[in-house]
């Protein structure tokens, strides 16, 4: 473990798919219970970013430190501080949410008893314990993604990366969505990658922007006037809403 | 648990539930065992000759209905992204391997024990409980080797269009060494011979060691296969 004064530190950070370069020489430093937002066009690195932090995917150059461990050489142990909730939700259709839940507990080591107390209070928490038996499959859109919040969380991570989790939802899934967010332990650090300004900046305590492979832009949201005023950043910036 | 155990259960539990896999499987071998009947009906008391053609038999219905159910083994982790939801987990990722590979025997086993009474029933065929013992250990055998190669592959061409023209084009020149030698052994067994018989102990020992080469070997590339 190295330095852990921040629980996440990403430096000189590059990526390249062949001769395409999709990350250039980033620098991150996210402090304990944090919650940023980073926005950007499509193409702009935002998922190859989450990617490499999450250990999905191994950076060209440049290293990223989740809570002191190093995601190169110590993947197994960052996958242990991580929880990620992405547009896919990760669960089988043909199971039930219990039963998927249940599957991710014991791959992270719960059992007995310590795993159905945990899943029965996460799933309470989601507000799907009426829904706890029936399959996944049978779930709407927004029901899925609040399940998947729960198998996001299921081994107490200390950071949950979202990865446009508000793609497919409705108004009324977005704002259940962000209620079950908002509940979760509030020293968990959270880095979120959104379209959705609004939301995104309404939830964050720190908001950036990457194009092109760079962040261009990062502010700490009461620093920001409104909503207004980020657009009209994010526009001179990247040329586009 | 062990996570492979954890992951072979969950996988049983999705086959049983669905029975996509299964259904299919043993319908095709079922079908090929009935069409084999009805083609070869001339010489269906002809013992002898049922020798010569049966392990041929036996091992395309095995390897054609087991490439049924290998080309779907990582179909349900496609849906919804679950594969990545794996590589996600801190568990090695050989462990995903290997409970894919028991899964994939287990429903394998299930087919060829349907099967082969199909085949004792359809073609009239004589057995000894020791000739079965012989046959099954045969099978087994042939099974872990077919499922070990059959697994990496199917991981490493989820995400291709054309996997399934794809998977068994590639399998079979792989699995070709050994399966020689399954269908030859099984020749032995059914004319009769022991698999105490040094003939037919030097196929096993040889099918035996192709199990661990490509089990070995396959569950080492694995991480290679499921990379992003």
């Amino acid at each position: 473990m190295g330095n852990i004064d921040n629980i996440i530190s990403v430096k000189k950070l590059s990526h390249e798919f062949g001769t395409l370069s999709v990350l250039k020489n980033l620098n991150l430093e996210v402090e304990e219970g944090e919650f940023i937002t980073i926005f950007g066009p499509n193409g702009a690195g935002k998922t190859t970013l989450m990617k490499i932090m999450s250990t999905l995917l191994t950076p060209t150059y440049g290293t990223v430190r989740i809570n002191g461990f190093d995601t190169k050489k110590e993947p197994a142990d960052v996958r242990t501080q991580i929880g990620v909730i992405s547009h896919d939700t990760y669960m089988y259709q043909e199971l039930t949410a219990h039963e998927n839940l249940e599957f991710y507990g014991k791959m992270y080591g719960l059992t007995g008893n310590n795993l159905q107390l945990r899943i029965s209070d996460i799933i309470k928490q989601v507000g799907l314990k009426y829904r706890a038996n029936d399959r996944v499959g049978t779930f709407s859109r927004g029901m899925r993604q609040r399940i998947s919040i729960a198998r996001s969380v299921i081994h107490d991570p200390k950071i949950l990366f979202l990865d446009e989790p508000y793609t497919g939802l409705d108004t009324h899934a977005a704002i259940t969505f962000e209620r079950v967010l908002h509940g979760l332990k509030s020293d968990t650090t959270k880095i979120m990658i959104s379209h959705d300004l609004e939301r995104g900046l309404k939830m964050a305590d720190r908001v950036m922007i990457l194009a092109k492979g760079k962040f261009l832009y990062s502010k700490h949201t009461d620093e920001i006037e409104d909503l207004d005023a980020f657009k009209r950043s994010y526009e001179e910036l990247v040329g586009e809403l | 648990m062990q996570s492979f155990l954890i992951i072979a259960a969950k996988d049983l539990k999705q086959e049983f539930r669905t029975k996509q896999m299964l259904n299919s499987m043993v319908f095709f071998a079922l079908l090929v065992v009935i069409i084999f009947s009805f083609s070869f009906k001339d010489i269906i008391y002809n013992t002898e000759k049922v020798t010569q053609l049966a392990p041929g038999m036996l091992w395309i219905t095995f390897t054609f209905a087991g490439m049924l159910g290998i080309s779907r083994s990582f179909a349900s982790e496609m849906e919804d992204g679950c594969l990545d939801a794996l590589r996600l987990l801190p568990i090695d990722r050989s462990s995903i391997y290997v409970g894919k590979f028991i899964a994939n025997c287990i429903i394998m086993f299930i087919v060829e024990i349907v099967s082969i009474p199909a085949f004792i029933i359809l073609f009239d065929y004589p057995l000894s409980g020791a000739n079965i013992a012989g046959l099954a250990i045969v099978a087994v055998l042939g099974t872990i080797g077919f499922i070990s190669v059959g697994t990496l592959l199917s991981a490493l061409t989820v995400n291709a269009k054309t996997r399934e023209i794809l998977l068994p084009v590639i399998i079979f020149p792989v699995i070709l060494p050994m399966l020689a030698d399954a269908v030859a052994v099984t020749g032995l067994i059914l004319s009769g011979a022991s698999v105490f018989e040094a003939a037919a102990v030097a196929k096993i020992r040889l099918i035996f060691m192709y199990d661990i080469v490509y089990f070995v070997a396959a569950s080492l590339l694995f991480e290679y296969a499921i990379e992003g």
